[in-house]
């Protein structure tokens, strides 16, 4: 199994009486609970906690984009991966990704992860979002009527940049380029792998089944809420005649390690319960603008459990209810362990992401979560499928000896002393 | 008054319906926000004196093909084509909201093809320090209080007919307002500000009072761009649907100017 670390940067300041007095923490966020200074350091020790689950032997470190939004401060995730790419070596860098219909034109992302590539050395993942509605049709005004179909044309073309040897004109619906010439071009050949985060759909389980791209549910909600999505997505794939390699899925879990649950308990209910409770307050009028989802899928959900399970989603924003429900998988090493290696094999996920920075979490407890889950839990977990399944969607990078090393940086002053 | 007649005209192919009701000269009508599910009160007091003919546009309830028109010059033929298909090339117009940008534009394109035009409400134009309400940022259970004054009547307008399969009603309501938002997304601007001095057709704007999508101070924009004669009637107890709110008193407005 891979386990990969993923951060969404959180601004970690938010007020106590956040919900009370902001309409959502996304879109219409006030910029008065934003100090750039507070920032400063928060980037700072957020790209220093990516840094130290490399170290600690994750196999991948994940980012990802957001607009406008208080829980998710990387606009262009390629900017951090950028400088990951530089301070770490050997592991896979999962940018979870760019949502394709907001780059224009799109050919931006083939070159911004054909140079991550390059500088990486081979150990891009691709993500390709569509983006929420939140993210591309509010905050970046995209029209919610075609936004899909300008997606799957970005895809289309970035595709075709990366593996067209020549350059070639592009005569879209919706771009139109003369002179299509990506480069740099990928270190991996035919191109990176390529990760769909899906909210659920049928029409994206089909659609990753035939690109044989990994599906990733990113869900905050963890395994129990997941579990529907998850058999909904194998199903299709035993219907659509695909293996059941657990690697062709991904799945998000929010974790608190610590030396006993109790002490897990204490130790991750404020971080826990600052982010079900500040972060996820996102006003409802934004969740689904007219024709963000397709009409197939309208009319799939309407009579769906799922959908009437969702519509009445009472989201649990005390650490009881928070754990209860599984948002939080919280325990000693071995409780974490043992019930990850359940989930993982119930679930059939082969590639593992976790959050084990959220909300608030100081870097001191971060560290912590991630250096005893890389001791412990790590060595008890790794080993799941890797017997019966190969990855066929993971970084094939340069190896280590043709891979370059960054130079130290010694300032003058440094060198003189 | 004559029964309602239904008849379909092809939109780049795609089938659009086209109401008809009552006898006389033609006067046309392109709904707003929703669409018309519904035959409704208004067009029944116009239906008294004069034949209404209201066909729906590409993506409204009865009319498909939205997911062909991808620049709002499509959308203006498209519009243009559905009007002179449905017999009313050279007519009054009526049209409110949504579909009042669209008819605005083909009388600013065509400025023969529109004898008087009513526009009730209209989109097309925006400004950044008196902006419209953004209306497709809106949960279901409080479009009413947004979109009208009297929420039963949009209740009215939007009822579940018996015979309907409630999937497809769902899914024509919805697919109403993606098709407005291909249009208008995301500020309801198709810069019309530049057209609006080509209309040359005697233009009644008529304004719901409480009017919360747009604020009646742009009937002064409207009336300040249009080059015909233009006149402006606010219509009290009305919302952003005036004509769904108050059927009687917008329809004698109408009535008494296509006279």
């Amino acid at each position: 199994m891979k386990v990969c670390w993923f951060h969404l940067m959180p601004y970690k300041e938010l007020p106590e009486d956040f919900r009370e007095k902001n309409n959502s923490v996304w879109v219409d966020i006030s910029t008065k609970n934003f100090d750039p200074e507070r920032a400063h350091l928060m980037y700072n020790e957020f790209m220093d906690e990516l840094e130290f689950a490399a170290a600690q032997g994750f196999d991948a470190i994940c980012v990802n984009e957001h607009h406008s939004n208080g829980y998710g401060m990387m606009p262009s995730p390629n900017l951090i991966a950028s400088t990951l790419a530089r301070r770490t070596k050997d592991t896979a860098l999962c940018v979870m990704g760019n949502s394709l219909a907001l780059y224009n034109p799109p050919v931006r992302v083939a070159e911004e992860f054909a140079m991550l590539d390059c500088i990486s050395g081979g150990r891009l993942i691709a993500g390709f979002p569509v983006g929420t509605p939140m993210d591309t049709c509010y905050a970046y005004g995209q029209n919610p009527s075609t936004l899909r179909a300008r997606y799957y044309e970005a895809h289309d073309l970035v595709m075709k940049a990366w593996t067209e040897p020549d350059m070639f004109s592009f005569n879209g619906r919706y771009n139109q380029q003369r002179y299509v010439n990506a480069w740099p071009r990928p270190v991996q050949k035919p191109h990176p792998p390529v990760w769909i985060p899906g909210g659920g759909s049928v029409e994206t389980f089909r659609w990753c089944a035939e690109m044989d791209y990994v599906y990733a549910y990113l869900s905050y909600f963890g395994y129990i809420a997941g579990e529907k999505t998850m058999m909904g997505f194998w199903d299709e794939m035993k219907k659509l005649g695909k293996d059941m390699n657990p690697y062709r899925a991904g799945f998000l879990q929010f974790v608190g390690v610590a030396e006993t649950r109790e002490e897990a308990m204490k130790l991750y209910k404020e971080p826990a319960e600052y982010f079900y409770g500040r972060c996820l307050h996102v006003d409802p009028k934004w969740a689904q603008p007219a024709g963000y989802v397709t009409e197939a899928t309208i009319r799939a959900s309407v009579n769906s459990q799922i959908a009437q399970a969702a519509a009445n989603f009472d989201v649990a924003r005390e650490m009881e209810g928070i754990v209860d429900k599984g948002y939080v998988i919280v325990g000693s090493p071995d409780e974490v362990a043992e019930q990850l290696r359940k989930v993982c094999t119930h679930l059939n996920v082969g590639h593992l992401m976790l959050l084990l920075q959220f909300g608030n979490m100081k870097t001191d407890l971060t560290k912590y979560n991630t250096e005893l889950f890389a001791k412990k839990v790590l060595p008890q977990i790794r080993d799941l499928f890797d017997d019966q399944w190969e990855d066929r969607w993971w970084p094939t990078g340069l190896s280590r000896e043709t891979a370059a090393t960054p130079s130290p940086v010694r300032y003058r002053q440094e060198a003189a002393e | 008054m004559t029964e309602l007649r239904e008849r379909t005209v092809q939109v780049n192919g795609h089938p659009c319906r086209v109401w008809e009701k009552g006898e006389g000269d033609p006067i046309g009508y392109v709904p707003g926000y929703g669409g018309l599910p519904r035959w409704t009160p208004f067009l029944d007091a116009l239906a008294e004196k004069r034949r209404v003919i209201a066909p729906s546009l590409p993506g409204f309830p009865g009319g498909i093909g939205h997911f062909d028109l991808d620049t709002h010059l499509e959308w203006v033929i498209a519009t243009r084509d559905l009007l002179k298909d449905a017999g009313l090339d050279g007519a009054d117009m009526v049209a409110t909201g949504f579909g009042a940008a669209l008819v605005a534009d083909v009388a600013a394109i065509w400025p023969k093809s529109v004898r008087k035009l009513t526009l009730i409400g209209p989109f097309g134009l925006f400004e950044e320090d008196d902006p419209t309400f953004d209306v497709w940022a809106l949960k279901a259970v409080n479009v009413p209080g947004i979109i009208v004054s009297n929420p039963d009547k949009f209740a009215d307008l939007t009822r579940q007919p018996n015979d309907a399969d409630p999937v497809d009603w769902a899914v024509q309501a919805v697919r109403a307002n993606e098709a407005a938002a291909r249009f208008l997304w995301p500020l309801g601007n198709t810069g019309l500000v530049k057209r609006l001095h080509r209309i040359a057709a005697p233009t009644l704007l008529v304004w719901g009072e409480e009017d919360k999508v747009i604020p009646p101070s742009y009937a002064r924009r409207f009336e300040k761009g249009i080059n015909g004669q233009t006149r402006t009637v606010t219509i009290g107890g009305a919302g952003h649907l005036a004509e769904i709110d108050q059927p009687d008193r917008v329809a004698k407005a109408i009535l008494d100017f296509v006279h």
